[in-house]
C-alpha cells in the first residue's frame, strides 16, 4: 500500500480583512477566519485521486497553532485518514527551515512514498517549505507540477514554466511533488465525511516529541516588518478618451507581461 | 465581492468543529457553484440548476439530518447551519433541499415500512430520485385537514383523486408523497412519476422563488399499490410533523438570506458616496443598519438555541413556530431595508436584496403563514384557540 503525505498549511481566509498589526511584525490574526492554503487544497486532492485509484493511506500533516487542527479536520472530511498536528510554542517565531525540519522529523520514520505540498503559500508566499522538506529527508522533489502520472514506481510530472511552457520530467519515488493550483478540481469535504472525520486518529506532536528543541528551529530569517505599500506612489494615471485609455492600458498590461 | 457573515455576539464561539466545517463548506459550494448561476435562473420563470444536484448529493445536502440510509446523520445545529448557508444563496436553494429531506426523506424515515425506506432512502440521498410533498390544495392551506383529495381501497391496493398545489418540484420529482383523506383519517402514499392518471404542471408568472419549481400535481383515479402507503401515521400528525421539520429549517434559513442582504447593504454604504459623503456615513442608513445588526444578532441567537433545544429533544413546536414567526419576519423588512438603501441599484438582479425580498414574501407564506405562527403561539400562551 502506498504511503502519502500531504503538508498543508491554515492561512487567513481569502475573504478575511487584513491590518498590519501596530508593531509591524505581521497581520491582525486574533478575529479572522482561517481556511486551507488554496496551493495545498489541489496537492491534498491529488493524493485522494491517488487513494480513490487504488490502495492508498493518506496522512495530512501541519504546523501550525490550535486553530490549525481546522484545516486537518477539514482533510480527514475530505478523505485523508489520518493527520499529525505539531505545534510547539517555540515555532511561533520559526521560518520556513524551522517548519520544514518539524515536517521532516514527523515524516522521517514513516517512509512516505509520495509527500505533497503546495507550490507556496497564500500568506507568506516564500514556496521554500516544500524544497527544504524534501532536501532533509533526502529525497528529490519538483515544484509547480501540472500533471502527475505514477508508473512502475516513478512518476511522470508536467510543471509549469515561464510564458506558457511546460516541462516533461520524471522522478524516482520516494520523492516530494510541490503542486500548482488548477492541477486537478478539489471536492468538497462531504457532511458524512465530516461527521467521521472526529473518529479518525489525530496526533499531536510538540518539538521534544519529535527529537527537536527551540533551538533547532530557531529562525534564520527574521522579518523586519511588514507594510502597506503609500497609496497612489509609483502609479501611472492613464488619461485621455475611454478607447485611447483602454488601449493604452492593455498596451501596459502586455509591456509589464502580466498577462 | 466577497461575502462577510455578520457574527457580533461571536456565536462562532459557540459551534463545535465539525459544526464550523460543515458550514464553511456548505458556504463554499454556494458561493463557488450557485451563486454564479442563480440569476440565470431566476430571469427564466421557475427553474432550479438541475446540473447541480449531483454535486449537493455528493456533499451530503439530501437527507443530513437524518440516521442511516447513506445520510449524514449530523445534529440540528449542523442541520440549521446548511439551510442558513443555503439560503444565503437563494430560498429556492434551501427549498429544494427542504422539501427533499425534510418533507419526503423524513417521513419515510418516520413512518415507512423497512422496504421503503431501503427503496427510497439511498437513492434519495444520491440525488437520483427527487421528491415532492402533496399536502396543499388549491382550497385548502392553512386548514389541511379539510383536503379534499381521497383515497379509497380497491383490491389490495387504493386509488387516489384530488389535486395538489404549490407543490415544490412536482413535475422534476420522482416521487410524491401525497397526503389524502382515507376513511382512516389523513395518510401518506407514495405516488411514482408516470402513475397512471397521474400529472404535474409548472405554474408560471412567479414574483418569488423563481429559482425554484412549482407545480400543481393531478390525481385521477391513480392506483397506488398498498406497499406504497406509509405504514406508521395516520392523521393530520404525519404531515404536520414533516413541516416542523422543515420550519426548523427555515427559521435558520432565514437568518443566511438576512446575512446576505445586510452584507450587501452593509458594502454598499461604505462605497456608495452621495452628497460627496460615504452613505455610511449619514445618520439614517446608519440607523437602517444597526437595526438591521441587532435583529440579525436576536434570530443568530433564536436559531442556535432552538437547534440545541432540539438535539436535546427539549424542543416544542411552539419554540419552532416562534424562530420561524420572527425571524422570516425580520429577515424580510431586512430584506427591503437593504433594497431601500440600495436606491435604484437594488432594483437590478446585479444584487441581491429584492430577489432574497421576493423569495421571503413566500417563506412568510408557506409552511405555515405568519399569521398562524402568531396565531400558535397565542393558543400556547393563553390556552385559547383563536386558529379555528
Amino acid at each position: 500500500m502506498k504511503k502519502i503525505l500531504v503538508c498543508l498549511k491554515q492561512v487567513p481566509h481569502k475573504d478575511a480583512r487584513l491590518d498590519v498589526r501596530s508593531d509591524g511584525s505581521w497581520i491582525q490574526d486574533d478575529n479572522i477566519k482561517f481556511e486551507i492554503n488554496d496551493y495545498d487544497t489541489y496537492a491534498l486532492e491529488e493524493a485522494l485521486r491517488l487513494k480513490d485509484q487504488g490502495e492508498a493511506e493518506v496522512v495530512v500533516a501541519t504546523v501550525g497553532p490550535e486553530r490549525a487542527a481546522q484545516a486537518l479536520r477539514t482533510a480527514l472530511g475530505m478523505g485523508a485518514d489520518r493527520a499529525i498536528h505539531i505545534w510547539d510554542d517555540a515555532l511561533a517565531e520559526t521560518d520556513g527551515l524551522g517548519i520544514a525540519k518539524a515536517l521532516a522529523a514527523a515524516a522521517k520514520d514513516e517512509n512516505f512514498d509520495i509527500i505533497f505540498t503546495g507550490l507556496m503559500s497564500d500568506d507568506a508566499n516564500c514556496a521554500v517549505t516544500g524544497p527544504m522538506l524534501a532536501e532533509l529527508l533526502g529525497i528529490p522533489h519538483i515544484t509547480a507540477v501540472v500533471k502527475t502520472e505514477f508508473k512502475n514506481g516513478d512518476v511522470e510530472v508536467e510543471r509549469e514554466l515561464e510564458g506558457g511552457a511546460l516541462e516533461v520530467a520524471s522522478l524516482p519515488q520516494p520523492c516530494l511533488l510541490a503542486v500548482q493550483t488548477g492541477i486537478n478540481e478539489v471536492r468538497y469535504a462531504s457532511l458524512k465525511g465530516i461527521m467521521q472525520a472526529k473518529k479518525k486518529p489525530l496526533d499531536k506532536k510538540d518539538l521534544g516529541e519529535l527529537g527537536l528543541d527551540a533551538a533547532a528551529v530557531a529562525p534564520k530569517l527574521t522579518v523586519e516588518k511588514i507594510f502597506v505599500p503609500p497609496k497612489g506612489a509609483g502609479a501611472e494615471i492613464i488619461e485621455g478618451p475611454a478607447d485611447e485609455v483602454a488601449s493604452k492600458l492593455v498596451g501596459k498590461i502586455k509591456e509589464l507581461g502580466l498577462f | 465581492m466577497p461575502f462577510e457573515a455578520l457574527d457580533f455576539y461571536r456565536i462562532e464561539d459557540e459551534l463545535s468543529s465539525e459544526e464550523r466545517i460543515i458550514r464553511d463548506t456548505v458556504r463554499d459550494f454556494v458561493e463557488k457553484e450557485f451563486l454564479p448561476c442563480v440569476v440565470d435562473h431566476i430571469r427564466q420563470d421557475g427553474s432550479f440548476p438541475m446540473e447541480l444536484v449531483p454535486k449537493m448529493a455528493q456533499l451530503g445536502l439530501f437527507g443530513a439530518s437524518l440516521e442511516g440510509y447513506g445520510c449524514a446523520g449530523m445534529n440540528a445545529v449542523a442541520y440549521g447551519l446548511v439551510m442558513q448557508e443555503l439560503e444565503r444563496g437563494d430560498s429556492g436553494l434551501r427549498s429544494f433541499a427542504s422539501v427533499q429531506g425534510g418533507l419526503v426523506m423524513f417521513p419515510i424515515h418516520a413512518y415507512g415500512s423497512e422496504e421503503q425506506k431501503q427503496r427510497w432512502l439511498p437513492a434519495m440521498a444520491r440525488g437520483e430520485v427527487i421528491g415532492c410533498f402533496g399536502l396543499t390544495e388549491p382550497d385548502f392551506g392553512s386548514n389541511p385537514e379539510g383536503m379534499r383529495t381521497k383515497a379509497v381501497r380497491r383490491g389490495e391496493g387504493w386509488v387516489l383523486n384530488g389535486t395538489k398545489r404549490w407543490i415544490t418540484n412536482g413535475s422534476i420529482a420522482d416521487v410524491a408523497l401525497i397526503w389524502a383523506q382515507t376513511d382512516d383519517g389523513i395518510q401518506g402514499f407514495l405516488v411514482e412519476a408516470g402513475a397512471p392518471g397521474f400529472e404535474a404542471r409548472d405554474m408560471k408568472g412567479k414574483f418569488s422563488l423563481r429559482a425554484s419549481i412549482t407545480s400543481e400535481l393531478y390525481l385521477h383515479d391513480t392506483p397506488v399499490p398498498d406497499g406504497q402507503r406509509l405504514p406508521a401515521v395516520t392523521g393530520l400528525k404525519g404531515p404536520l410533523s414533516c413541516l416542523n421539520q422543515a420550519r426548523y429549517g427555515i427559521a435558520w434559513g432565514a437568518v443566511g438570506a438576512a446575512l446576505a442582504c445586510f452584507d450587501e447593504a452593509l458594502r454598499y454604504s461604505r462605497e456608495r458616496v452621495v452628497f460627496e459623503r460615504p452613505l455610511g456615513s449619514f445618520q439614517l442608513p446608519q440607523q437602517k443598519l444597526a437595526w438591521m445588526a441587532t435583529e440579525i444578532t436576536k434570530a443568530q441567537l433564536l436559531a442556535l438555541r432552538l437547534g440545541r433545544l432540539k438535539d436535546e429533544g427539549k424542543l416544542h413546536h411552539a419554540m419552532v413556530s416562534m424562530a420561524k414567526m420572527n425571524n422570516v419576519d425580520v429577515a424580510l423588512q431586512i430584506a427591503r431595508l437593504a433594497r431601500d438603501m440600495l436606491g435604484a441599484n437594488g432594483i437590478v438582479d446585479d444584487y441581491c436584496a429584492m430577489r432574497h425580498m421576493m423569495n421571503l414574501e413566500t417563506v412568510r407564506t408557506y409552511e405555515g403563514t405568519h399569521d398562524i405562527h402568531t396565531l400558535i403561539l397565542g393558543r400556547e400562551l393563553t390556552g385559547f384557540n383563536a386558529l379555528f
